[in-house]
């Protein structure tokens, strides 16, 4: 395939922009639109639930290149414009200021909206956090606030709660699982985490979920749970997940499942591609579809689809990965852990608080888990390679 | 080509020690970037281009000169 004369990259975050950059990087002289639905230039997320939210950061300094470094990727930069609409066949994609732009090469980076209690609406006091505006009215909010509820026990909800705490307040975390991130961690570390939480006075509410918001004078006075419970709270922040940003996508040619479903070299339609958040494609090593909401994907997946943008036609296999910092402990995570596969640990010591853990599954190791041990996790991220990148084969019968 | 971490935003994954392993290191205690050269021979750079790209937490900065 002929290198594209024009590639439009719908989309200005980290998918996005390591897109343009990895295409430039592999040689591409040809035009590069970037369109953002926000008006800041490209930021990183993962700070926002912890340095920008505790102040700790500028919010400018979560600006993922510095503005000269934005000038030599020789791009147009459509920012503060949301596209409305794409049609795959044509490759055009319209925006809410009436643009209609088209390219021999569309990259969907659109990433993920935040779930929202009740559509934009509701009482003062609720917050989400997905953006850098959500941050900076959370963090006014919050100097003016003594008791918090966060409500949602993933990545998001737990890093949010233990930077809450951080700041002075009095937080409690809120969520269906037993024990904060069972679903990412597996069950041994989620419980320390759990525990974790607990000695630094966070006051956790496992097993429940949110029945309803109490409010008082048009804000949230606090929030009912599903065993009846009350907790009174100044504010409150819903972390209970995220969907695609697809809707644009209505009418668009494009498969839409959970996401832009794509096959293993991230092409969703004839010269249109997905990075990201948004991308759910197949990957070859767990001969599955898969999406991925993880920094380190977005850097990954738009090295990839860069390539293939060119010809490098290489299918996107890799071993998934997250961190996540929660008060002085960094936790690390190679491959999928699992609820229920067995976890031994490989390096160091749990009751020392630096340890790696190993799951197996049926074909050998499955995850990597690391707190407070990086170097070591990822040395031992090797055990994982085989599985996550070698095709799985069909079965023999 | 010239090379600068910011540790202080490095978040300790290693995707540059996996791309670049002549280039860069991790700390043992805490993971933290180690920038074994600076100025890294042009065999090098492509992959050092690489581990700029892929750092999740955009902490490597490499500066192009004479």
């Amino acid at each position: 395939m002929n290198a594209p004369g024009h590639v439009l990259v719908v989309g200005a975050s980290a998918a996005g922009l390591g897109t343009a950059e990895a295409l430039r990087r592999k040689g591409f002289t040809g035009r590069l639109t970037l369109a953002g639905a926000e008006p800041e230039p490209p930021y990183d997320r993962p700070p926002l639930s912890k340095r920008v939210l505790a102040g700790a950061w500028e919010p400018a300094r979560a600006h993922l290149r510095t503005p000269d470094v934005l000038d030599v990727l020789d791009a147009r930069f459509l920012l503060g414009d949301p596209a409305t609409a794409l049609d795959a066949e044509r490759r055009s994609v319209s925006t809410a200021s009436g643009r209609t732009l088209t390219a021999d090469a569309i990259v969907v980076a659109t990433g993920i909206r935040a779930r929202r209690l009740s559509g934009h609406g509701g009482p003062q006091g609720v917050h989400v956090l997905r953006t850098l505006a959500d941050a900076a009215a959370l963090r006014a909010d919050l100097l003016g606030a003594r008791r918090v509820v966060v409500v949602g026990d993933g990545v998001l909800g737990a890093e949010t709660a233990a930077t809450v705490r951080t700041m002075g307040l009095e937080v409690c975390l809120v969520g269906p699982q037993p024990a904060p991130m069972t679903g990412q961690l597996g069950p041994l570390v989620a419980r320390r985490l759990s525990a974790l939480h607990a000695g630094n006075g966070v006051v956790l509410r496992a097993g429940v979920l949110l029945d309803g918001l109490l409010t008082r004078d048009g804000r949230v006075s606090g929030v009912r749970l599903s065993d009846g419970e009350e907790l009174e709270a100044d504010v409150v922040v819903t972390a209970i997940g995220s969907s695609p940003a697809t809707d644009w996508l209505d009418g668009s040619g494009l498969r839409l499942d959970d996401g832009v479903v794509c096959d293993a070299y991230c092409r969703a339609a004839d010269g249109v591609w997905a990075v990201g958040d948004v991308a759910r494609w197949h990957h070859e090593g767990l001969g599955r579809l898969l999406r991925l909401e993880n920094r380190t994907n977005a850097s990954e997946q738009a090295l990839a689809v860069a390539g293939n943008i060119l010809g490098e036609n290489r299918p996107y296999s890799p071993v998934p990965y997250f961190w996540t910092d929660q008060f002085d402990v960094r936790i690390q995570v190679f491959g999928l852990p699992s609820a229920e596969a067995p976890a031994r640990v490989v390096e160091g010591d749990l009751a020392q608080g630096r340890f790696v853990v190993c799951q197996d599954g049926p074909r050998g190791p499955v995850s990597v888990l690391g707190w407070n041990m990086p170097r070591q996790t990822r040395s031992h991220r090797a055990s994982l390679v085989d599985h996550y990148t070698r095709p799985l084969e069909p079965t023999a019968p | 080509m010239k090379i600068t971490v910011d540790e202080d935003k490095c978040c300790g994954a290693g995707s540059c020690v996996l791309t670049a392993p002549d280039v860069f290191d991790q700390r043992d205690e805490d993971g933290i970037v180690v920038l074994l050269e600076a100025r890294p021979h042009r065999e090098r750079h492509d992959a050092v281009r690489e581990a700029a790209t892929v750092c999740p937490a955009a902490a490597i900065h490499v500066g192009e000169e004479a």
